[in-house]
C-alpha cells in the first residue's frame, strides 16, 4: 500500500495528533447520534408509563454479562495501548485480537438474546418499548462489528510495529462504543 | 507515545509525489489531491442545479399557466407535483449548496488559504466525495423508480412520509431517505477533514487571528453540521424502519409520535440554514475587503458573531413548529431565541458595510455579487424576524410568505454566494480570467429578475396564498384574476432568470478553455492561495519552499508601503 502523506498531515499546529484529533471529532458526531436516539426514547418513555411492564421482559442477567464483556473489553484495549507505547508492536497486536475476541463475545450473546426475545413474539415493530429497544442497541451493535473490524486492520499493521498511533486512535473509539453501552443497559434493562 | 506526529513513513513518498504529476484516471476520476476533489463536489453541485432549476421550471409553469403541456416536460399531475416541489428543495440544499459550497469551496480552499499541500487525510476526502457521488445516483434512482420520486416535501413530516398509502411513493421515498443520509455521512467525513486540516496544518507562523475568514467560516459551519446532524441521522433509522419494518416511531396509533420527527428534523434544519449562510458570509468577507482596498473591520467581532450565530441556531428550531401543537409557552421561547438570533447577523453585516466604508471600491462582477448578497439576504434576514416572532407566524405560517423569505436567503447563500466565489476565485482554479462583460450581464439579469420572482411571492402569500398546492383554480378566493397575474409575473420571471444562467454557464466554460491567461495574484489579494501559480500544481508549493506567515490576512492600503496590500507571507 503507498504510503501517501502529505506534508500537512504531518504538522500539528495543536500539538495533538492529527489522527487522534479527528478521532475525537468523529465521536463528538457520534454523541449526537446516539443523544438523539436517547433523548427521543427517554421523552417516549416518560410519556408513556406503561412501557415499564414491556421493559420488565428485558433478561437483565444477559445484559449484565454483556456490559462485563463489554468493560473487559474496554481492559485489553488499555493494555494494547499499553504495549503500543512501549513500542511493542507484537503485544499490542494480541491484546487487539483479545479486545475483537470481546465483540465477537458481545455479539454472539446479543444474537442469543435477541433470537430468545423475537420467538417469543417481542419483535420490532411489537410496540414503542421493542421498537426502541432494538433501534438504539442495533445502532449500539453496528457500531460494535466496525470498531471489532478496525481493530484487525489495525492489529495487522501493529503487528509488523508499524502506525503504532491507531493503537490508542481505535481504543478511544472502542471505548466510546463502551460508554454507550453503559447508557443504554440501564435505559433499556433496569428502568421500570 | 510521544504527541508529536512522526514524518518517518511518508518522507520520500510524498518528494516522489511532488515530482510527477498523477496520471490521468488518478488525476481526474479518483484523484487525492484536494483540488481535484473540489471540482468533482463543484461540477457535480451544478450538475444537480441543473435538476433543481429544471423541476422549478416544470412546477412554475404548472402553477402560472395551471393544466398547461409544460414544454420538454409535459402535463404535470397532481403526485409529479409533489415529488417535484420535495425534489426542488431537497437538491437545492443538499445537492447543490451542500456540495458546492462547503465541499468544493472547503476543499479548494482550506489547504491553500492556510499554506498545506492537501488535506490532512486525502483518502477519506475521496471517500467522502464517493460516498457523496453514491448519494446522488441513488436520489436520481428515486426519481425513475414506480411510483416515481418521493413527494412528501423536503421535510418528510410523517405520516406522509412514512407511509406508503399516504404518499403513494412506496419506492421514491425509502430511496430518498437513503440518498438524504449517505450525504450527511458524506458530508461528516469531509467536516472532520476540514476542521482537523485547519486546526493542525496551518502554515508556521499562522495564529488562529491569521486564518482568513472565509476558512474560520467553513470550520464553524463544519462543526455545526456535526453537531446538528445527529439526531437526524438517528430520526433517519427510525423513519427508515418505520417505512419498512412495521415500526411505530411516528405514529400515534402505536405509541409514537410525529412531532418527535419535526423536533428531529428542525433541530437539524434551523443550523443548517446557519451552516450554508457561513460560508457564503465568509466568501463576501474575502472579497469585499480585496475590492476596497481596506481590512476587514472587526476581525475578532465577525469571528464572535459567527460564533454566537452557532451556538444560539441550536436553540431556535420550534419556531418551525408554533402551529404543529406545541405549548404556547414554549413557543415564547422560541420566539425570543429567534429574534435574538438576528442580533449578531445584523452586527456582521455592519461590520461588512463598515469594511466598505471610506475603501476604494471597484465594481468587478465578483464585488457585485458580494454587494448585492449583502443586500438581498438582508431582505431575507428581515422578514425572518416577522416569521419568528409566533403571533405573526401564526398567520403567515405556510403561506407563500414563507417561501419568499427562505429564497431570499437561500438564494443569496446558494447562488449569489457561489457566483461570487466562483467569478472570484476561477482564475486560481482553472488558470484563466472569466470575462467581466459576460459576468456583468448575467449578474444584472439574475439579480433583476430574483427580485421579481420572490418580491411577487410575498404579496401572495400576505393575501393568504398557501403552499404545497397544485392548482389555485380549485379555491376560487386565490383564483382571482390579481393574484393569478402575480403568479405570472412570478414565473415568468424565472424563465428570465433561467434564461440569464446560460450566459453563466457560456462564461464559465468558455473562459475555462479560451479565457485570458490568469497572472498568480490578478486581484492583488494578500491570502496565500495567490502566492502560488494559477492553477496550483501537485502540492500547491514546492515541498521545500512552503510559505511561512507574518501577518493577518487582510493588510490592505497599509500607510507608508509602496504597495497597497502586503501578502501574508512577505517577512517585511
Amino acid at each position: 500500500m503507498a504510503a501517501f502523506k502529505p506534508i500537512a498531515t504531518t504538522r500539528s499546529a495543536t500539538g495533538v495528533l492529527t489522527s487522534k484529533l479527528a478521532v475525537w471529532w468523529l465521536l463528538a458526531s457520534e454523541v449526537v447520534i446516539f443523544g438523539g436516539v436517547l433523548c427521543s426514547y427517554l421523552m417516549h418513555r416518560i410519556a408513556h408509563p406503561e412501557w415499564a411492564a414491556y421493559a420488565a421482559h428485558t433478561n437483565e442477567w444477559i445484559g449484565l454479562t454483556n456490559t462485563f464483556v463489554l468493560l473487559s473489553s474496554s481492559l485489553t484495549a488499555v493494555l494494547a495501548h499499553n504495549a503500543a507505547e512501549r513500542e511493542d508492536g507484537p503485544l499490542a497486536a494480541r491484546w487487539l485480537l483479545a479486545t475483537v475476541g470481546g465483540a465477537c463475545l458481545f455479539l454472539m450473546i446479543k444474537s442469543f438474546e435477541w433470537y430468545t426475545e423475537i420467538s417469543h413474539g417481542y419483535t420490532i415493530s411489537a410496540n414503542g418499548f421493542w421498537s426502541f429497544y432494538y433501534t438504539a442497541a442495533g445502532i449500539h451493535a453496528s457500531h460494535v462489528i466496525a470498531g471489532g473490524l478496525i481493530m484487525l486492520w489495525v492489529a495487522n499493521t501493529a503487528r509488523k510495529n508499524e502506525e503504532l498511533h491507531r493503537v490508542e486512535n481505535v481504543g478511544l473509539y472502542w471505548h466510546f462504543v463502551d460508554i454507550v453501552w453503559i447508557f443504554l443497559f440501564p435505559l433499556l434493562y433496569i428502568a421500570k | 507515545m510521544s504527541s508529536q506526529p512522526t514524518v518517518e513513513h511518508g518522507h520520500e513518498e510524498h518528494g516522489h509525489e511532488h515530482h510527477h504529476e498523477p496520471a490521468f484516471i488518478e488525476k481526474y476520476i479518483f484523484p487525492l489531491d484536494h483540488k481535484y476533489i473540489a471540482m468533482q463536489y463543484l461540477l457535480t453541485g451544478m450538475f444537480m442545479a441543473v435538476f433543481g432549476g429544471f423541476f422549478v421550471y416544470a412546477f412554475r409553469l404548472q402553477l402560472a399557466f395551471p393544466g398547461i403541456s409544460v414544454p420538454l416536460y409535459g402535463t404535470v399531475s397532481p403526485t409529479e407535483y409533489n415529488a417535484l416541489v420535495t425534489n426542488h428543495g431537497s437538491v437545492m440544499i443538499f445537492w447543490v449548496a451542500m456540495p458546492v459550497l462547503i465541499a468544493a469551496f472547503g476543499n479548494f480552499l482550506i489547504p491553500l488559504m492556510i499554506g498545506a499541500d492537501d488535506m490532512v487525510f486525502p483518502k477519506l476526502n475521496r471517500l467522502s466525495y464517493q460516498i457523496f457521488l453514491a448519494s446522488v445516483v441513488v436520489l436520481i434512482v428515486s426519481w425513475l423508480v414506480p411510483g416515481g420520486g418521493f413527494g412528501g416535501a423536503w421535510t418528510a413530516y410523517p405520516p406522509l412520509s412514512a407511509k406508503a398509502q399516504y404518499s403513494l411513493t412506496p419506492l421514491g421515498s425509502t430511496l430518498w431517505l437513503v440518498a438524504v443520509a449517505l450525504e450527511f455521512v458524506a458530508f461528516l467525513i469531509g467536516g472532520i477533514n476540514f476542521i482537523t486540516t485547519a486546526m493542525n496544518s496551518r502554515a508556521p507562523g499562522m495564529g488562529a487571528k491569521d486564518v482568513p475568514m472565509v476558512v474560520w467560516m467553513i470550520c464553524i459551519a463544519s462543526i455545526m453540521f456535526m453537531a446538528s446532524v445527529g439526531p437526524l441521522i438517528a430520526g433517519a433509522v427510525m423513519l427508515l424502519f418505520d417505512q419498512n419494518l412495521g415500526t411505530g416511531f411516528f405514529d400515534p396509533d402505536k405509541g409514537g409520535d410525529p412531532i418527535l420527527w419535526q423536533h428531529l428534523f428542525w433541530f437539524f434544519g434551523h443550523p443548517e440554514v446557519y451552516v450554508v449562510l457561513l460560508p457564503a458570509t465568509g466568501i463576501v468577507a474575502e472579497i469585499i475587503t480585496v475590492f476596497s482596498r481596506k481590512k476587514l473591520f472587526g476581525y475578532q467581532t465577525i469571528l464572535y458573531t459567527a460564533i454566537a450565530t452557532g451556538v444560539l441556531s441550536f436553540f431556535v428550531w420550534a419556531h418551525h413548529q408554533f402551529v404543529a401543537g406545541i405549548d404556547p409557552r414554549m413557543a415564547n421561547v422560541f420566539t425570543i431565541t429567534t429574534v435574538l438570533i438576528s442580533i449578531p447577523i445584523a452586527e456582521m453585516m455592519f461590520l461588512y458595510i463598515a469594511t466598505l466604508y471610506g475603501g476604494s471600491i471597484r465594481f468587478t462582477t465578483p464585488m457585485l455579487w458580494a454587494l448585492s448578497f449583502i443586500a438581498e439576504f438582508l431582505i431575507g434576514g428581515v422578514t425572518g424576524i416577522w416569521l419568528g416572532a409566533s403571533g405573526m407566524d401564526i398567520y403567515f405560517h405556510d403561506t407563500y410568505f414563507v417561501i419568499a423569505h427562505f429564497h431570499y436567503t437561500f438564494f443569496p447563500i446558494a447562488f449569489i454566494g457561489t457566483f461570487a466565489a466562483l467569478s472570484f476565485w476561477f482564475p486560481k482554479m482553472f488558470g484563466r480570467m472569466m470575462d467581466e462583460t459576460l459576468g456583468k450581464i448575467h449578474f444584472w439579469g439574475t439579480i433583476i429578475a430574483l427580485n421579481f420572482i420572490f418580491i411577487p411571492l410575498f404579496v401572495l402569500g400576505a393575501a393568504g396564498q398557501h403552499r404545497r398546492i397544485y392548482n389555485y383554480n380549485h379555491y376560487p378566493e386565490l383564483s382571482t384574476p390579481d393574484l393569478q397575474s402575480l403568479r405570472v409575473l412570478a414565473t415568468v420571471s424565472l424563465l428570465v432568470l433561467i434564461a440569464f444562467q446560460f450566459v453563466f454557464l457560456f462564461n464559465f466554460f468558455w473562459s475555462m478553455f479560451r479565457g485570458e491567461k490568469a497572472p498568480a495574484n490578478p486581484w492583488r489579494s494578500t491570502t496565500l492561495e495567490w502566492t502560488t501559480p494559477s492553477p496550483p500544481g501537485h502540492g500547491n508549493w514546492s515541498p521545500n519552499d512552503m510559505p511561512r506567515v507574518y501577518r493577518g490576512p487582510y493588510e490592505y492600503s497599509v500607510p507608508g508601503r509602496d504597495e497597497d496590500y502586503w501578502p501574508q507571507n512577505q517577512p517585511s
